[in-house]
This record gives structure tokens, C-alpha cells and sequence, in this order.
């Protein structure tokens, strides 16, 4: 854990937090919270987790199963992003611009963001965490292939791979391919098969883990 | 997501925490390029832990959003700067003590009382 607080205590007491301190003061209420059956770690872990991947990556796989099922949407996903992802109610701030880029048996798309974290948070959320590591941002570009297999993605020797930047100005979505053997789930159950990693591109649909918290 | 609307039903806490953030203003949490801002992991865990309250319906948005409002203002006024995380998360964690106090849930002695236990019981703490 990170040195955070302000150092103006005494510094015969070092070793020793201040009743001031902020992390004290959180497990301190936290824990008269939890004493009086208020809340729970668990529900305290959830509320992260959601942030972290449901909240927005549900909205972005509501938008790719709406594509797998509907050959017109996706037309207009991929050639207007952001228009067709208000169609479903989501867009807003750090959302203006999306463009929706199509995984197919020749293409696989990567986003990355090589400056900072920009990230379509209204689709996917908050990122995970180690789409700002300055590894990931750095290799997505310089080895994306070697990156993917890291993920669990093999992809064969003849499929292109493309990494898209994201910026303030543009954010990028993966749209990624249907996995087989669904090809028959009604469109709010196929939702349940895109985990935020596919809409990132760093694995297939249906291979990633929605919840996972990395 | 959206600005919180609550309109007149002040008092009908809303169990959506997606909407409590405000996005725009003086009490939006800090953040970049649309995600959240936590410098450490206190941050984060104090605002799971009013969103957990809120889940459950035992703490209003709304009334906790006044609280950020009125110590952001009184942080401003002594001259912390709530546009850093730590400043701003620290407004926070007074305004979920408030409002913890005011409703019942934590008695403000009892939260200094915990903390001074702690404070004890965690020597090398976070060092």
C-alpha cells in the first residue's frame, strides 16, 4: 500500500497511524458498519466489482449481441458507432465518438490507449486495471500477437491484427465474432457471453470471464 | 449514465449507484478520460462503502450528495484542494461520516472511538 497521508504527525510516532488517517477513519466506519450487519464485505467487494465490470461492459455487450442478431444494426454500428450505440440509450460523456471496429476470420482488433486510459466508459465502464499499465500500453503496439497469446488468444499465423489507439477525441469497440454454439440464444442471453476483454479485443468472446477483476 | 435526479422524492434513496455520480460540478469525483480516480485503496473503499449502503436503501443519495456538497465547500474554504483525489475522497469519507451520524447508522463518538482503537491495535499501518 501506497504512503499516502499527510505527514505533518509527529515523527516519534512513525510507526504508529494517526486516529486521522484516512484509512484508518474508512476501516473504522467499515468496520462499525459491518459489526451491525449494515453491510458486508462481500456487498463492499460487489460494489467494486460492478464498477470495475458490469456496469458498462453490460452496456456494450447489450450492443454487440444486438449486432450478432440484427445484420442492419450492424451495419449502422459500424459505419456511425456512436449513433447506433445511442439507439440503444448509451453514449454521454467519454462516449461522443465511438467507432465500432468488426472481428472477422481475416481481421482481429486490439484497442489500446498509448497515451493515457481513454476508454469508452459508456459502454465498458471503468477499465480494468491493466489497460493504463504502461506494459500494456506500450506492448499492445509493439508485440500485439505475443500480448494476445498472454490472454489466452491464439490467433492463426494469417490473421491480421490491428491495434486501434484511443484518444479523447475517438474511443474504440471491438465488435467481436459470435462464438459457435450459440448461434441460437435470443439476443439478451448472447449478452451474457460478451465479457468486457472481448470488446477490449484481448480475447474472443465467450473465452473471457465477465466479472473478472484484473 | 446521468446526472442524479431525484427530483422531489428527497427522502426515497435511489439503489442505482451508476446515477449518484454527479458529472459535472464541484462534488463529481475525480477522473480521467471517464474512469474514477483512486490514488489508494482507502478511496475506493469508502465509496463502495456508501454505494453498499446505498444498495441497500439505508443511505440516500440525494442527502448524502448534500453532505459532499457542504464539505467540498468547507474543504475549499480552509484551503484543501478537492480536485486531487485525496482531497476530494477525504470529502467524501466526512460527508458518508455525517451522514452515517445524522441517520442513525454510526454515532460520530463511536466512529472517533473505533478510530483511536485502531490507530492502537495497527501500529506500522500503511507505513
Amino acid at each position: 500500500m501506497s504512503h499516502d497521508h499527510d505527514h505533518d504527525h509527529d515523527h516519534d510516532r512513525h510507526h504508529h497511524p494517526r486516529p486521522t488517517d484516512p484509512a484508518i477513519r474508512v476501516e473504522a466506519i467499515a468496520s462499525l458498519l459491518i459489526e451491525a450487519g449494515l453491510i458486508d464485505e462481500a456487498r463492499i467487494d460487489a460494489v467494486i466489482e460492478r464498477y470495475e465490470t458490469d456496469i458498462g461492459p453490460l452496456n456494450g455487450a447489450k450492443v454487440v449481441a444486438r449486432a450478432w442478431v440484427d445484420p442492419d444494426y450492424r451495419q449502422r454500428l459500424l459505419s456511425d458507432g456512436t449513433a447506433a450505440i445511442a439507439e440503444l440509450g448509451f453514449g454521454g460523456a467519454q462516449g461522443e465518438k465511438m467507432v465500432v471496429v468488426e472481428n472477422t476470420d481475416q481481421v482481429h482488433n486490439l484497442v489500446v490507449c498509448t497515451l493515457c486510459s481513454c476508454y469508452p466508459w459508456p459502454v465498458l465502464g471503468l477499465p480494468p486495471s491493466w489497460y493504463k499499465s504502461p506494459e500494456y500500453r506500450a506492448r499492445a503496439v509493439r508485440e500485439p500477437r505475443a500480448v494476445l497469446r498472454e490472454f489466452g488468444t491464439e490467433l492463426a499465423d494469417d490473421v491480421e491484427v490491428r491495434v486501434w489507439d484511443s484518444s479523447a477525441e475517438i474511443r474504440y469497440l471491438v465488435l467481436p465474432q459470435r462464438p459457435a454454439g450459440i448461434e441460437d440464444l435470443p439476443e439478451q442471453e448472447l449478452a451474457a457471453h460478451v465479457g468486457r476483454d472481448a470488446m477490449i479485443g484481448v480475447r474472443m468472446a465467450g473465452s473471457d470471464q465477465i466479472g473478472a477483476n484484473s | 449514465m446521468s446526472d442524479q435526479a431525484d427530483g422531489g422524492s428527497s427522502h426515497r434513496p435511489s439503489n442505482d449507484g451508476a446515477l449518484a455520480l454527479a458529472l459535472d460540478g464541484p462534488t463529481a469525483p475525480p477522473r480521467v478520460n471517464g474512469e474514477l480516480v483512486f490514488d489508494t485503496p482507502w478511496q475506493s473503499r469508502a465509496f463502495a462503502v456508501t454505494a453498499a449502503l446505498a444498495d441497500r436503501e439505508l443511505l440516500s443519495w440525494s442527502v448524502f450528495q448534500e453532505a459532499l456538497i457542504a464539505q467540498v465547500a468547507a474543504a475549499d474554504r480552509s484551503g484543501v484542494d478537492t480536485g486531487t483525489p485525496n482531497g476530494y475522497w477525504g470529502c467524501w469519507l466526512d460527508a458518508l461520516g455525517t451522514v452515517t451520524d445524522t441517520t442513525g447508522l454510526v454515532a460520530t463518538s463511536h466512529w472517533s472511538a473505533r478510530c483511536e482503537e485502531l490507530a492502537d491495535r495497527l501500529p506500522g499501518h500503511d507505513h
